[in-house]
């Protein structure tokens, strides 16, 4: 439906290729979370690996630190619509994650836990590969608290509110489990290209 | 099963209003359904070649409201979406909306209380829906606002909000100005944040919303203030 008077302002072709769609490119960084920064410190923080409530493995801050180095830069794009591009992150893989542990995926989900108990789903398809990384620093400097230092997932071919902020845990379950805004009306998979913002996209 | 998708329904502006000198008022008619106050709406408006914009707007009114859906939307200049509805849109016109959408920042009079709403600037749009919601339903859950703007002006429904205070049983009103009057150079700290905390009564729900520093400098003063970060619910503009 046309809008009477609206023309909008097209972003040049070289933005436009790269925006999904209904997104709008800012250069800004957007916050958002459901509640306060939690206060977690390097000293406080950790990383535990479950298979459902069975821990596998749990790393402390140096031990992570310790585990090898994975970059990334590329695009970035947030389900209230905005993208952000080349964006530059450096971390831990997931796939080296599960190697320093030993083990290989016992199911093909999983559901990430926040230090503010926000949780999301993503398939183990979707971070293997290279394709997720528990990332410990933005632009080569510490993740600001406010976007989810000191360390926070990042998976970015999905909306961002599938890469959570302040990460504690990853948790293997036997079957598909919505996460904290997947059972208030989001998408399970949420693929920006496909436009996968709501239940039902 | 596969899940519904969520329609895009063409909604009529059925009234504009001015709000403040930089906001107006949009009500819309042709929308079907209640929302939760809190949420907000999608908007979609397309160009005749086929290009579109996608924006989210916090929801102003009451659920169920019979004068229509309200939203309340800046003129700012850099932005394609609400530059059109600050110069463009005119009653009649019809845009696309879905929603609602938002199943965190909400409150209905069923939530209880008491409930401390800080709001900043627009940032005080879906904390209206909430006071408008208490109303309607003629619910006396404690409730206090804090409101924060540069000046008395600037401020969305004043005259409303002043109304309510004096006449809603439980619920009150603080309105600080930051750059004029005996409050000029205060921002929300410490101090107003315990007297408020004292006032309303130990919260069962804090909501707080506006630009990003202020969001992020209030949510701390809170969390200071030992009320317990899981019945703090925010939301950041630009965001």
């Amino acid at each position: 439906m046309v809008t009477r008077g609206f023309s909008g302002r097209p972003p040049a072709a070289e933005i436009a290729e790269r925006l999904p769609p209904g997104q709008y490119l800012t250069d800004d960084f957007p916050v958002l979370q459901l509640g306060p920064t939690p206060r977690v410190t390097e000293e406080t923080w950790s990383f535990t690996l479950r298979d459902g409530p069975k821990p596998l493995k749990r790393w402390t801050w140096s031990e992570f630190a310790k585990l090898p180095r994975t970059r990334w830069k590329g695009d970035i794009h947030c389900v209230t619509k905005w993208s952000k591009f080349d964006t530059a992150w450096a971390g831990v893989s997931v796939d080296d994650i599960l190697s320093d542990a030993g083990v290989t995926a016992p199911t093909a989900f999983t559901l990430f836990e926040g230090f503010d108990d926000y949780t999301t789903n993503v398939p183990f398809a979707d971070l293997t590969g290279g394709k997720a990384i528990v990332a410990t620093s933005y632009e080569g400097k510490p993740i600001p608290p406010d976007h989810g230092g000191p360390a926070r997932l990042l998976v970015p071919h999905l909306y961002f509110w599938k890469s959570p902020k302040w990460v504690k845990g990853l948790r293997f379950t036997r079957k598909d489990e919505g996460g904290f805004w997947e059972l208030r009306g989001y998408h399970m998979y949420g693929d920006p290209w496909r436009e996968q913002r709501f239940t039902g996209d | 099963m596969a899940a519904e998708k969520m329609p895009w329904r063409t909604a009529r502006i059925g009234a504009i209003a001015p709000v403040t000198p930089r906001v107006k008022s949009f009500r819309f008619e042709g929308l079907e359904g209640r929302h939760r106050a809190g949420q907000h709406v999608e908007v979609r408006l397309t160009a005749p070649d086929g290009y579109s914009a996608q924006r989210s707007y916090s929801i102003a009114s009451a659920p169920g409201d019979a004068a229509g859906l309200e939203l309340m939307i800046e003129g700012l200049e850099e932005g394609e979406v609400s530059s059109y509805f600050a110069g463009i849109a005119e009653v009649g016109d019809e845009v696309e909306l879905r929603g609602p959408i938002g199943g965190s920042f909400v409150w209905s009079p069923e939530d209880e209380g008491p409930v401390l709403l800080i709001g900043g600037g627009s940032g005080v749009v879906p904390l209206l829906s909430m006071l408008r919601a208490r109303f309607s339903a003629r619910s006396e859950t404690p409730m206090l606002l804090i409101y924060s703007v540069r000046n008395a002006a600037e401020a969305i429904a004043r005259e409303e909000l002043q109304i309510r205070a004096r006449d809603e049983p439980g619920f009150d009103l603080t309105l600080l100005t930051t750059r004029e009057g005996a409050t000029a150079g205060r921002r929300v700290d410490r101090v107003m944040i315990e007297t408020a905390l004292d006032h309303v009564g130990k919260p069962r729900h804090v909501f707080v919303c506006g630009s990003n520093g202020f969001v992020g400098s209030v949510s701390d003063l809170l969390v200071d203030a030992s009320v317990k970060p899981s019945i703090i619910r925010t939301e950041r503009f630009g965001g």
